[in-house]
């Protein structure tokens, strides 16, 4: 339990030092949300019907730019395999790992999704429901996100290859979790859609981090 | 479907274009890869065949 | 007790090989004869149909392209857990070699599926649960391949390879399922694309018969693929090297 806590404080710090990385990922959350009403147009009512879905996608996105940064480093120095070797399970290193990357990578998306979203126009409930279902459905991607990036270790074709492998595995958090705000909107309510990410999430919480490991270890063989 | 004449045959009701056009492209779908599987093959034992002259076994 | 002997014989490439060589005679022989049956009942014996005339004949290479690309992912993640569990080279070779044959099932399902839409529905493209299921289906395959594609160590290629296939796998009810729930909520397209006129006999017998002649074409071409991988793998091996000396 020591090390799990000293795992997440060690990323976190190393997070915090290069602080424009973290800049970055921001920075492209934004700016995928600000090229849409460029392209499409400043029409209120239909920015605010495409709102949910361009913001959801964005912050995906930007999510899995940061993904590389979960193992790389560590791989590159050999970090990793030290941790691999040592006596505390892989899974549970993993684990830390990906808290850590959800803290420092999309905790901000989640804290900046209010701002874009009255850029759209979004009603407060809206704009609520729209973060619970960020901060819900965050953690998956970090989770999904994980095994993607552990498969990919030191794998020319980087960034892109990651995207084209965990793409699949995204969409399901994709549609509830726009899903929801939708079905607030609605009038439908977004219990249905929250307690399937909840689910969804529940059971990555487990398995995720076991599939982790074992991609790590094919990776370091 | 009786057969009614290959003018007819071919027009399908109108709906050549979809018919032809999906049967043609799963056809031809299926006899690229069989070319490039065997294209693979032959690659390969020509690779294997040179890398036997140039280093026969002792 | 004999026969579980016997299996385990054919785990090794070099036994498998020539097995492979007779068999894929047999299933190509046979995916030609049962095209055969399924083209001919397709196009003479089936009747027109009522709502949609000519051009439901294209369910006969639609519904087989379908059922085979999700079969043909099943076999592969089914090899893939076999490989990973049991450390047989030979199963992640079985796997690679289906992948592409699975591919190209799945794109023809689609195109199939878009050719009958036009004319049948008005559109090309149309978001329902099936359609959109086979297009994440054939980004499944294409990550499996690239990811393969990526990594150069062969070995270490065929266990993440394998890893995702399993993965994949897990994926694709969920998938499916929040796709028609997607569907469902946003009032998509209220006749399902993939919904077949109702079936007359001849009709079913043709779609199984074409669905029969794909799956003994995807038997021949992967064990052909995985001869090929086998010979490309095992170069350094004595029995590669005596079939590059005798094979024309």
């Amino acid at each position: 339990m020591r090390a799990f806590a000293a795992i997440i404080r060690r990323d976190l710090l190393l997070a915090l030092r290069r602080k424009s990385d973290l800049a970055m990922t921001l920075f492209f959350f934004v700016m995928v949300a600000s090229l849409f009403p460029l392209a499409i147009g400043p029409e209120p009512a239909q920015l605010r019907t495409i709102a949910p879905g361009v913001l959801w996608v964005a912050a995906l996105l930007a999510s899995m730019l940061s993904l590389p940064r979960l193992f790389e480093a560590d791989y590159l120095d050999g970090t990793l395999e030290q941790l691999a070797l040592s006596p505390q399970p892989l899974a549970l290193i993993a684990l830390a790992k990906i808290v850590a990357h959800w803290l420092s990578s999309c905790v901000p998306l989640v804290a900046l999704a209010p701002l874009l979203a009255l850029q759209y126009g979004l009603e407060a409930r809206a704009v609520w429901v729209l973060c619970i279902s960020l901060a819900l459905g965050t953690p998956l991607l970090s989770l999904l996100g994980a095994i993607g990036a552990a498969l990919t270790l030191g794998v020319r074709g980087g960034g892109v290859l990651v995207a084209l492998l965990l793409m699949p595995l995204y969409v399901p958090v994709l549609i509830f979790g726009a899903g929801a705000v939708d079905a607030d909107s609605a009038g439908l309510g977004a219990s249905a859609n929250l307690s399937l990410i909840g689910a969804m999430f529940a059971a990555s919480l487990f398995l995720a981090p076991l599939g982790t490991a074992s991609a790590l270890r094919i990776g370091l063989e | 479907m009786i057969w009614s004449g290959p003018a007819e045959f071919f027009a399908m009701g109108g709906y050549a274009f979809y018919v032809w056009g999906s049967f043609s492209v799963f056809a031809l779908a299926i006899l690229a890869e069989t070319i490039f599987v065997i294209r693979r093959r032959n690659q390969v034992l020509h690779q294997l065949r040179q890398e036997h002259k140039n280093k026969p076994n002792p | 007790m004999l026969s579980l002997i016997n299996w385990f014989r054919y785990a090794s490439p070099q036994t498998f090989y020539p097995l492979a060589g007779r068999m894929i005679p047999w299933f190509a022989g046979a995916a030609a004869g049962f095209a055969a049956a399924g083209l001919y009942i397709g196009f003479f014996v089936a009747p027109t149909d009522a709502q949609q005339g000519q051009v439901y004949r294209v369910i006969f290479i639609h519904v087989a392209a379908s059922w085979l690309s999700m079969f043909i992912y099943l076999v592969m993640a089914g090899w893939a857990a076999i490989g990973l569990s049991l450390n047989t080279r030979l199963s992640f070779m079985m796997a690679r070699a289906l992948a592409p044959t699975g591919a190209m099932f799945a794109f023809l399902s689609l195109w199939t599926g878009a050719l009958w839409g036009k004319p049948t529905w008005g559109a090309w493209w149309v978001w329902d649960a099936r359609l959109t299921s086979e297009l994440i289906l054939l980004f499944l395959f294409l990550g499996v391949m690239a990811l393969q594609a990526a990594i150069d160590d062969p070995r270490r290629g065929d266990r993440a390879g394998a890893l995702l296939a399993i993965v994949g796998a897990i994926n694709v009810p969920i998938i499916y399922f929040s796709v028609i729930w997607w569907n469902t909520l946003h009032q998509g397209a209220s006749v399902s694309i993939a919904r077949a006129p109702s079936m007359a006999k001849t009709m079913l017998a043709g779609m199984l018969l074409m669905s029969l002649a794909c799956w003994m074409y995807s038997i021949a071409m992967s064990l052909a693929r995985a001869r090929c991988i086998m010979l490309e793998r095992e170069k350094h091996t004595a029995w590669v090297a005596d079939l590059a000396g005798s094979e024309r």
